[in-house]
């Protein structure tokens, strides 16, 4: 065929033309800007706002971090030094770094415990939240409360010890009866712990040493980030099997349990959290007796524990919901009981669902624990507002003590958020 | 013809009532109820036997004796003299006045930030994630106070209006921006401003009338009447000719600098505006995440639809998106309104006088009386959020898909 | 409920459950801590310090009456508390006494059940201006806007002041006294005002206190003081006499350098008496006889806790004023040992 072509025509391209470059705007960065951000008016106008409030923004605080002081003892030299100019005094920073993360009474040659314990933190929950790491993981995650609190807490080992043995016999009694009868595991379970731990009651104090290896640390001298760490992270772990009973509760056929979990969860999430955490500070010592002693940590994280496990609850009651029925069905066509159906079937597929949200709920709760400052509580916040600002050196001491706050918050939470973000982006793989 | 025969009746015995399904849950009750019982009993004995020991009661009579204090902000006559019941109530308008200005901002702000973060400009997308993720990752209480802080350190002092030469001076010469709060202009009504606020409502109820009107003739005659500019038209013309006719009966209070403080107009106070700003940022930060996803929920192909039907973009937002988009929206959206209300219980950080200021803060500690207080304060907050779940249930039936 | 509750309290905060005892000095003893409350931070007063030590003028009252006590100044559990929970933290017995600059009042006395053991410190409300403002009397306050320190007895006082003069004002409410202060530094309030200790303490940490004026009207009384449960007697009595010893011992010239040569024995009876060489009033108190000895060595006496924590040489600088001894013209008068 190109033969005859070429006998008739003069000229024959055999190769096409290279194509000609793009135009220069519609190539590289520059079409990228065009197209992204001055694709029409109102685009441009909207780009020409944002950089303008960026340029204010940034020419405000700028100058301030980089004039930033890191090395003096006060406020009053931080000002000597900055003579007028704009800069911030990061000397508070330096200089009570300590007290914002750990309270001003924990003792300071014992900041390797709780910072090990954070660290170990990691390690237990990660089996937790990524279900590709091995099952045996699991184990460390079981033991990490007791050594978290032998860490925190310090004093005699044999606490943490008996805990455990409380609960490895407890379970031990479940899993020999459980195939009888749940009911009869389970109230067995609860009795033989309630045993092993009134007589360890009366054995710990025989036992314990006079100068246990590690120096017991009050409750009271827990403050700083560390308190609202743990208050997270305690509440939360506590109000999980609580918010399960709840939402299993609400869920019942029996009246009088569905009546008192539905007026219990709707109380709680009806009421604000400072609310109850008055309750906590100037009602709650009222309903025990004067002998029992049980101070202000204790009684606020039964309190946030309720206030979270009711949140909880009705996330999972969400998870339960969004099951399709025929689970349910299938479970009782199968013959199981109602324990083995929820334990079997319904709950590890409810839970799986839910967990996005409990970790919105937690990321929520945490941040809630900044409350506890208003009820004279030192936390992070309570540090700020309380004993440092308070001090003659850093009173005026606003803007980077708030920001050092800010930023912690921001670190954790946001680690949080885009891990919950990344398990409803892989739990989500399933259904599309 | 059923093979199945029921169970003997009349043979009942003790074991049934742990062994047959049909007994054990009465079983589990009144266990659960006996539980209940006695743990209730036991707190209620150690909270008589404590106050006894205490020498203390349960009353309420403190309610109806004088509070002694004074309320900067408040919504009705009160003074040193008025009682703790009256504070209290001064106490519920004002968290009910900065929750429900909180959540009108919150919402603009929610679905302004959500819409953007859906936009096509990069860097407005960019700035919109990095407000949503900046405020909705740090706790509400620090940006309470830090907004305050911002707010009393940036703003100049009434001081700084004073003298020849003011540093700073009034916005439009009749509203000043200070760090006690903003004065405006308050309306004075001279005669015949009854005649003008008339016609404004009637105006208002005309706007109706003609929507209502509007639909009508295009679902009769598929005739499309022009909505806007009448409305707009509607809701203005009358009532300014009708102001205007009766020589301008509505006056304005500008505030001057009298003394101490501003004078006249207005006073939206500092500890007001800190707490309704930062409770409508940070809960915006989280409606703006609930519009951008509900707006994702609705299909694209709905989109195509529509516009395959020949619709034009506006329409199809407003009659196909929107609709589909409000049905995720909403639910999520009272919860977050509820929250605002809860989170208003912050506004002791800040010194503005809400019902936990009031009733759960200067009465409970100049009265003592803990118990009284708190039980007060929890069922009001119980009776807000129970009538605003009652609103989203009956919102929630409404719009519900009608399934199997 | 009761269960879980005392196996929480057991294991997770590892507070045993002690038996009821018959009175506050017994459970101290028992205990080994005396629990008092204080402030949550206020300098001079209460405050912990770089090395979260709490240092100031109502800890070394908790600290001489634990010395007291307990023989030990350290054995002292500081429970911090906020103007709304310390009345519970007492009534509830979660702390054994309250020196958290409390005005003592008819009110809290009688109707709230408290008894206070005595004063020690005579204050009263004050304001404070900055001098640009022109004002010499509280009386010229007339449409300012007041920074109040909340949860104490100031909003009344402050209602009644203006009532009284008939002049208008506008009450900002907050929290801390950090806070109160931000607000007064940056113009959103015309006036501070709180307790005059408080106020010389605030203005000891501005950045340039000679801007800022104290008016002359103390328009209050607040005598603070120590507080402890009404009824329970006996310990009132071990809290009243400590601080009686404080003030005693200043009267007598006792102070921590030379109370070990007094302790040897003098020729003034009454020091005697109270330094337990003479008498029984040890006894008398269920404390041993070196009771007041350990108190006034824990901080010294009256006079040197003071000068210490708040007196001219400190960055607070309050005068003695009221708070001299009856023999300089002051309102410290302790009742004879005797």
């Amino acid at each position: 065929m190109s033969d005859t072509h070429a006998e008739s025509v003069a000229f024959v391209r055999t190769e096409p033309v290279p194509s000609a470059p793009p135009p220069f705007q519609a190539t590289g960065p520059v079409k990228w800007i065009r197209e992204n951000l001055f694709a029409n008016v109102p685009n441009t106008i909207l780009t020409l706002v944002a950089l303008y409030a960026i340029y204010v923004v940034l020419s405000a605080i700028l100058p301030w971090i980089v004039n930033g002081i890191w090395n003096t003892d006060s406020l009053a030299e931080c000002r000597e030094i900055l003579q007028g100019a704009t800069g911030a005094c990061f000397s508070v920073l330096t200089e009570r770094w300590h007290q914002l993360l750990f309270g001003f009474t924990y003792p300071s040659e014992l900041y390797w415990r709780p910072t090990l314990a954070f660290v170990l933190l990691f390690f237990a929950a990660a089996p937790v939240l990524f279900f590709d790491l091995p099952r045996k993981l699991l184990i460390f995650t079981a033991l990490y409360p007791f050594i978290a609190y032998y860490l925190i807490w310090g004093g005699t080992i044999w606490v943490p010890i008996f805990a455990l043995l409380g609960f490895a016999g407890g379970y031990l009694t479940y899993a020999r009866f459980v195939t009888q009868s749940f009911a009869k595991g389970f109230f067995g379970g609860i009795a033989a712990a309630f045993l092993i731990w009134t007589l360890a009651g009366y054995i710990t104090p025989l036992l314990a040493a006079e100068n246990p290896a590690m120096a017991a640390v009050p409750s009271r001298d827990m403050g700083g980030f560390m308190l609202n760490m743990m208050l997270g992270v305690i509440c939360v772990s506590l109000s999980l099997p609580i918010g399960i009973a709840l939402a299993l509760g609400r869920q019942s056929s029996m009246p009088l349990i569905k009546l008192v979990c539905v007026v219990f969860i709707e109380f709680v999430r009806g009421v604000p959290l400072i609310t109850l955490l008055f309750v906590a500070s100037v009602v709650l010592a009222y309903f025990f007796p004067p002998e029992a002693s049980i101070d202000l940590i204790l009684r606020v994280i039964i309190m946030i524990t309720m206030f979270s496990s009711a949140y909880i609850a009705e996330v999972i009651r969400g998870g339960l919901a969004a099951l399709p029925k025929g689970q349910y069905e299938a479970a009782d066509s199968l013959g199981l009981d109602y324990p083995q159906a929820m334990r079997l079937i319904i709950l590890p597929q409810a839970l799986k669902i839910s967990i996005p949200g409990i970790v919105n709920v937690a990321v929520g709760l945490f941040k809630d624990t900044t409350l506890v400052s208003v009820i004279s509580m030192f936390d992070l916040v309570g540090m700020i507002r309380g004993p440092i600002l308070a001090s003659t050196e850093w009173n005026g001491v606003y803007w980077e003590l708030f920001m050092f706050a800010a930023l912690l918050f921001f670190v954790v939470c946001y680690g949080i958020s885009q891990y919950s973000q990344w398990l409803e982006r892989r739990l989500a793989t399933d259904h599309r | 013809m059923t093979s199945i025969s029921d169970p003997q009746q009349g043979s009942f015995r003790l074991s049934m009532l742990l062994n047959d399904t049909r007994y054990r849950s009465l079983t589990f009750q009144a266990i659960a109820l006996f539980l209940l019982i006695v743990a209730f009993a036991y707190l209620g004995n150690n909270l008589v036997s404590n106050l006894r020991a205490a020498g203390l009661n349960i009353s309420f009579d403190f309610l109806w004796s004088p509070a002694g204090y004074d309320i900067n902000q408040r919504l009705i006559e009160y003074d040193s003299q008025s009682t703790n019941a009256r504070a209290a109530l001064v106490g519920i308008l004002n968290t009910l006045l900065v929750a429900f200005l909180a959540c009108v901002t919150a919402t603009v702000f929610g679905v302004i930030a959500g819409v953007l973060r859906l936009s096509n400009n990069w860097l407005v997308r960019k700035l919109m994630s990095f407000y949503v993720e900046i405020f909705r990752n740090i706790p509400v209480l620090i940006w309470i106070i830090i907004i305050f802080t911002i707010m009393t350190a940036v703003l100049p002092a009434p001081s700084a209006f004073r003298g020849e030469n003011p540093s700073s001076s009034m916005f439009l010469d009749s509203v000043a921006f200070t760090n006690r709060g903003i004065y405006v202009p308050a309306p004075v009504w001279g005669p015949g401003s009854g005649i003008v606020a008339v016609t404004f409502l009637a105006s208002i109820v005309g706007i109706f009338a003609y929507r209502r009107y509007a639909t009508k003739l295009l679902y009769d005659t598929g005739k499309l009447l022009p909505v806007l500019w009448p409305s707009l038209a509607l809701l203005f013309v009358p009532t300014l000719v009708v102001f205007f006719a009766l020589g301008q009966p509505i006056g304005l209070d500008i505030p001057e600098l009298k003394g101490f403080n501003f004078s006249g107009g207005i006073k939206v106070g500092g500890p007001l505006i800190a707490l309704w700003f930062a409770l409508a940022i940070y809960t915006g930060a989280f409606i703006a995440e609930n519009v951008r996803a509900g707006i994702l929920s609705v299909s694209k192909g709905q989109t195509e639809a529509a516009s395959a039907l020949g619709l034009r973009p506006r329409r199809v937002m407003n009659l196909v998106v929107l609709p589909q988009a409000l049905r995720v929206i909403i639910p999520p959206l009272i919860s977050h309104y509820l929250n605002i209300t809860k989170n208003s219980s912050l506004a002791i950080a800040v010194g503005y006088a809400d019902v936990t200021a009031t009733l759960g803060g200067i009465t409970l500690n100049q009265t003592g009386r803990a118990i009284e207080c708190v039980l007060l304060l929890m069922l009001f907050y119980l009776a807000i959020s129970l009538s605003i779940s009652a609103v989203m249930n009956v919102y929630n039936n409404a719009t519900k898909l009608k399934e199997r | 409920m009761k269960k879980s509750v005392f196996f929480g309290a057991l294991t997770v905060a590892g507070i045993a459950a002690t038996a009821a005892a018959a009175g506050t000095l017994d459970d101290v003893k028992a205990r080994g801590k005396l629990n008092c409350g204080v402030t949550t931070g206020l300098a001079g007063f209460a405050a912990p310090d770089a090395n979260g030590e709490w240092k100031g003028f109502d800890v070394d009252v908790c600290r001489a009456v634990a010395a007291a006590v307990l023989g030990d100044p350290t054995a002292v559990e500081f429970v911090p508390t906020t103007g709304k929970t310390r009345f519970t933290a007492l009534a509830s017995g979660e702390i054994d006494l309250l020196a958290r600059n409390t005005t003592w009042t008819f009110s809290r006395d009688v109707d709230l059940k408290f008894d206070f053991v005595g004063v020690n410190y005579y204050d009263g409300q004050g304001f404070m201006v900055p001098k640009a403002l022109g004002v010499s009397s509280a009386k010229e306050l007339d449409g300012a806007t007041v920074c109040i320190q909340t949860g104490t007895t100031t909003e009344l006082n402050l209602a009644d002041f203006f009532r009284a003069n008939n002049i208008s004002y506008e009450p900002v409410p907050i929290e801390t006294n950090a806070e109160a202060q931000q607000q007064y530094l940056a113009g959103a309030c015309d006036v501070y005002t709180t307790d005059a200790s408080g106020l010389a303490a605030t203005r000891a940490t501005f950045e340039d206190p000679s801007a800022h004026a104290l008016l002359p009207e103390i328009i209050s009384k607040e005598p603070l003081g120590p507080l402890v449960r009404h009824g329970d007697n006996d310990w009132g009595d071990v809290a009243r006499w400590t601080l009686n010893a404080l003030i005693a011992a200043e009267e007598y010239g006792i102070t921590s350098a030379n109370i070990a040569e007094l302790a040897q024995g003098t020729n003034n009876p009454e020091v005697n008496r109270i330094l337990g060489t003479e008498g029984t009033l040890g006894e008398m108190l269920g404390l041993s006889a070196d009771w007041a000895n350990n108190a006034i060595s824990a901080g010294g006496n009256y006079g040197e806790i003071f000068a210490r924590n708040i007196g001219e040489s400190t960055p607070i600088g309050l005068a003695r004023g009221l708070n001299a001894q009856w023999t300089n013209g002051g309102l410290l008068y302790s009742p004879p040992f005797r």
